[in-house]
C-alpha cells in the first residue's frame, strides 16, 4: 500500500462515503524491534505463546480500567459514530469506522470473557484471535488518532480512544510493538526528550535563540535551563526547540515571560512536553516520563509548572499529572508521595498552567500591550486539537478550552473566523496526524485522515480568504506542513497561537525596577540566569 | 446533568444521527409509558385513581413498534450499520417487536385477554405464588417473550441500559487538577515502586 495512493479531493460538501472495503488494509506502521523494545520493558519480539500473553492481558486492562469493560459492554450497535471518524471519512474502509474498529478488539473480548460469546460466537459475533486478526489490530489501531471524536457522538461515549490504546498495550505486551513510538519513548525516558537532545544541544539551541531574538527587536529576552529557583517550570513539546513552525512559539512565549517579569525555566532533564505513553496506552510509561517532570519541578524548587502549546501532553499534564506524578492540587494529606510536591506548588494558580491560560490571564490584567496591525495581512482561523477540544479544559469556565484560545488569537489580530460548525470545538475533526501516527510510514492514512479538516478549511478559504490556521498543538503543526501542500494550501500557513503573539507584542526596551506590579506573588525574583 | 440529559434525551445521539434519534427515541419513551401503565398488573389490591391517568399510555405501544421497525430498517438498509450487525442485533429487534405487536394485539383488537386473571398471576410472580394463567394464544407469546427477554438481561447488549449510567466520558466530574484521582492498584504500585524509582530517576526528595 505504499506511495500508489490518490490524495483525496475535497468535496464541496464532506459527504459519507460508500464503503470499500479492504482500501486500508495492509501491514501497518514499521514493526519496532528489539533495541526499542527491551527498554520498555516489552518482549523483543512476538512471543510464542502470544495467544495465552495476549488473552491474559486483556483480562487485566478489563479490570483495571471500568472504561475500557464499560466500553466494550455498551456498544448497542446502533451506528450512529460510523460516519464520524475522519479516517474513515477519507479512506472509506469500514473498518475505519469506529464501532468496526472496536469490534476488532471486542468479538475477542465477546469471545473469551463473555457468556454469549463463548457459547453462541456465531451469533453475537464473537471471534477468535488468531494471526489474521492480530494483523488487523495492529493494522488498524495504528489508524486511529484517539481522537476521541466518535465518543461524543455515541449515546453511551464510548471512546475509540481508550479501546486503541488497550489492544496497542496488547500487542506490545506480546512483543508487537510500533516503532515510532517505542523508538521515540525510549529517548523520552533515557535522555529527557522525544529527540534526544542532550543538554548542551538544547543550551546552545536556545542561546542562538536569545542571539537572534536580540539582534531583531533589541530586547535581550532570556531563555532559562535549569534555572534553580525560578518561579515556572515551563514543559513544552521538544519540537518547540528547533522546527519550523513550532520554534516561533517558543519565541512568543519568551517575550510573554519576559514583559511580566516573571522568572522561569525550561529543564534539560524534563525537556519535554510529549508523553507518548498515552498513545501505546501505558500507565507504566506514561508514568515514568511524567516522573521526570516530578522530578524537575522539586530539583528546581519551582513554584508553578506550566505547558506549552500541545496537545495529547495538555490532556496528560491536565487529566493525568495530578495522579501520575502529583503535579497539581488535593492530594490527600495522608498521600507523602503527592503532598511532598503539592506543598511546594503555589495553590493560587491552576496546577499544572497552560501557557494559553497565563497569557490570557495577562491580557484580560492589561499587562500586556499589542500592535494588533501587525497581524493585518493575516486572515486567521483556529484548528482545535483533538486533546485540548475533548480531553481538557482551559481557565476553569466550561468551554474555556475553546474560548481561551480564541479570546486570545482575537486580542493579537484583526481577522478571525471561524470554520464550519460542526468541524470545530468538540466536534473537531483531527489534524490527522495524531495519536503516534506522525511518521512517514503512515503518510497515507495520514493525508487521508486529514481530508475532513482540509474540506473546511478550503471553505473558510474561499468564503474568507482565510490564510492563516493556528494549532496549539505541536504535532497538528507538524502534520499540517506535510499535508497542507498536498491539498493546494501554503504549507507555511499553519503557526502557533505565540507565533501571533509573538509578532504583535510591544516590548519595553530593558525594564528597570516596576513597583506599580499587582502580581500576585511578591517574591524576590531572581531575573534569568547568571 | 450532562447525564440526566442524556439519558432523557439522548442528547448525542441526537448531535449525531437525527434518523437513528427519532426512532431510537421513540422506541424508549414508548417503552417507559408502556412499562408503567403495566405496573397496574403487579399493583397488589385495588387499583389507585392514578392509574386512570395512565390509560392513554396505551397509544404508546405505537410509537414503540414505529420505532423498533425504524431501527430495524435502518440496520437493513444503511451499509454502514449492516456492516456493524451481528445477528444477535436483528434478533434483540425481532424479540422486542413481537413483544410489542403482540402487546398491542391483545389491547388494540377483540382479543383481549382476561386482564383480572393476568394481575392474579403478576402479582402472585411478586410473592412467588404461581397462579393459573389465561391461555390465549398472543398472551403467551408476549409473556414467554419478556421472559426470553428477562433471561438474557444479563449476557446481551440490553446491558446497555445500566451501562450508560457508568460510562466514565459521561459521569466523571472534570476536577483532575484539583483533586489527585488515583486508584488503588496505582497506589499500590506507586508505594511499591518507590525504590526502584529512586534509584532510576536519582534522589526524589
Ligand atoms: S481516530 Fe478518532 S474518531 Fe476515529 S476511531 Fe479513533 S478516536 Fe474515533
Ligand atoms: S455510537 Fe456508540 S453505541 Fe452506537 S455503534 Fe457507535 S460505539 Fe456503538
Amino acid at each position: 500500500m505504499a506511495d500508489d495512493f490518490e490524495v483525496p479531493k475535497l468535496p464541496t460538501y464532506l459527504e459519507i462515503p460508500k464503503m470499500n472495503e479492504g482500501v486500508m488494509a495492509g501491514d501497518g506502521p514499521f514493526k519496532s524491534v528489539e533495541e526499542f523494545q527491551t527498554p520498555l520493558g516489552f518482549p523483543g519480539a512476538k512471543v510464542d505463546n502470544w495467544q495465552e500473553v495476549a488473552i491474559n492481558k486483556m483480562g487485566e486492562l478489563k479490570s483495571k480500567y471500568r472504561s475500557v469493560q464499560v466500553f466494550l459492554d455498551a456498544c448497542v450497535k446502533c451506528g450512529a459514530c460510523t460516519d464520524k471518524c475522519h479516517y474513515f471519512l477519507g479512506s472509506s474502509d469500514p473498518k475505519n469506522m469506529p464501532v468496526a474498529r472496536q469490534d476488532l478488539f471486542r468479538s475477542v473480548y465477546r469471545r473469551h470473557f463473555t457468556f454469549a460469546g463463548k457459547y453462541f460466537p456465531k451469533l453475537v459475533g464473537a471471534k477468535e484471535l488468531d494471526d489474521a486478526m492480530l494483523d488487523d489490530w495492529y493494522n488498524y489501531f495504528h489508524q486511529c488518532s484517539q481522537c476521541r471524536r466518535c465518543s461524543v457522538f455515541c449515546p453511551y461515549g464510548i471512546d475509540t480512544a481508550e479501546i486503541s490504546m488497550a489492544a496497542r498495550e496488547v500487542l506490545d505486551a506480546v512483543g508487537i510493538g510500533q516503532k515510532y513510538c517505542n523508538q521515540i519513548l525510549g529517548k523520552a525516558i533515557t535522555i529527557g526528550n522525544n529527540l534526544g537532545l542532550p543538554e548542551p544541544a538544547l543550551r546552545d539551541t536556545l542561546l542562538d535563540l536569545e542571539e537572534e531574538i536580540e539582534e531583531e527587536t533589541g530586547v535581550a529576552v532570556k531563555y532559562p535551563l535549569d534555572q534553580k529557583g525560578a518561579e515556572i517550570l515551563l514543559i513544552t513539546p521538544s519540537a518547540d526547540f528547533f522546527a519550523e513552525p513550532h520554534i516561533d512559539g517558543l519565541i512568543g512565549y519568551g517575550k510573554v515571560f519576559h514583559q511580566d517579569g516573571v522568572s522561569w525555566t525550561m529543564s534539560s532533564y524534563a525537556s519535554e512536553g510529549a508523553n507518548f505513553g498515552m498513545f501505546i496506552g501505558s500507565y507504566d510509561i506514561m508514568r515514568k516520563a511524567a516522573l521526570r517532570i516530578r522530578k524537575a519541578a522539586l530539583d528546581l524548587e519551582v513554584s508553578r509548572v506550566m505547558v506549552g502549546e500541545c496537545g495529547h501532553a495538555w490532556r496528560v499534564a491536565y487529566s493525568f499529572w495530578n495522579t501520575l506524578s502529583g503535579v497539581g492540587a488535593g492530594a490527600d494529606i495522608s498521600d507523602e508521595h503527592a503532598m511532598k510536591l503539592q506543598n511546594q506548588l503555589d495553590s493560587r494558580y491552576p496546577q499544572p498552567q497552560h501557557i494559553i491560560e497565563y497569557t490570557h490571564d495577562l491580557i484580560q490584567r492589561n499587562k500586556l500591550k499589542f500592535d494588533k496591525s501587525a497581524n493585518d495581512d493575516r486572515t486567521v482561523t483556529f484548528h482545535d486539537s483533538c486533546n485540548v477540544a475533548r480531553a481538557t479544559n482551559m481557565g476553569g469556565i466550561p468551554n474555556g478550552q475553546f474560548i481561551l484560545p480564541r479570546e486570545v488569537i482575537k486580542a493579537v489580530c484583526n481577522n478571525y473566523v471561524d470554520m464550519e460548525r460542526s468541524t470545530i470545538m468538540e466536534s473537531t475533526f483531527c489534524c490527522g496526524g495524531g495519536g503516534g501516527l506522525l511518521t512517514d510510514d503512515l503518510m497515507e492514512i495520514r493525508i487521508k485522515g486529514a481530508m475532513p479538516r482540509m474540506q473546511a478549511l478550503k471553505e473558510v478559504e474561499k468564503t474568507d480568504a482565510v490564510d492563516t490556521l493556528v494549532a496549539i498543538c505541536a504535532i497538528c503543526k507538524s502534520q499540517f506542513s506535510k499535508v497542507l501542500p498536498k491539498f493546494d494550501f501554503d504549507p507555511y500557513m499553519i503557526v502557533s497561537a505565540h507565533q501571533l503573539v509573538s509578532e504583535a507584542i510591544i516590548m519595553d526596551k530593558p525594564q528597570t525596577d516596576d513597583s506599580e506590579a499587582e502580581m500576585p506573588i511578591e517574591e524576590t525574583i531572581t531575573e534569568t540566569v547568571e | 446533568m450532562r447525564m440526566a440529559r442524556e439519558v432523557v434525551l439522548f442528547e448525542s445521539l441526537f448531535k449525531s444521527n437525527k434518523w437513528t434519534w427519532l426512532f431510537g427515541w421513540l422506541f424508549h419513551v414508548g417503552l417507559l409509558l408502556v412499562l408503567i401503565r403495566h405496573a397496574r398488573y403487579f399493583w397488589p389490591g385495588d387499583l389507585p385513581e392514578i392509574f386512570l391517568l395512565v390509560q392513554p399510555f396505551k397509544y404508546a405501544a405505537f410509537a414503540m413498534v414505529i420505532g423498533l421497525i425504524g431501527l430495524m430498517g435502518r440496520r437493513i438498509a444503511v451499509e454502514r450499520i449492516r456492516y456493524i450487525s451481528a445477528p444477535s442485533d436483528y434478533l434483540m429487534l425481532i424479540l422486542m417487536l413481537v413483544i410489542g405487536i403482540s402487546g398491542a394485539v391483545m389491547t388494540f383488537t377483540s382479543n383481549h385477554t382476561d386482564v383480572i386473571m393476568v394481575k392474579q398471576f403478576a402479582s402472585g410472580l411478586l410473592t412467588f405464588d404461581w397462579a393459573n394463567l389465561p391461555t390465549e394464544v398472543h398472551f403467551l407469546v408476549h409473556i414467554f417473550m419478556v421472559f426470553v427477554l428477562m433471561a438474557i438481561f444479563p449476557i446481551s447488549k440490553l446491558l446497555h441500559v445500566p451501562g450508560v449510567f457508568f460510562s466514565p466520558t459521561r459521569n466523571q466530574v472534570d476536577d483532575a487538577r484539583k483533586k489527585r484521582h488515583i486508584s488503588p492498584w496505582a497506589l499500590r504500585q506507586e508505594k511499591e515502586q518507590e525504590v526502584r524509582l529512586n534509584e532510576t530517576l536519582g534522589k526524589d526528595e
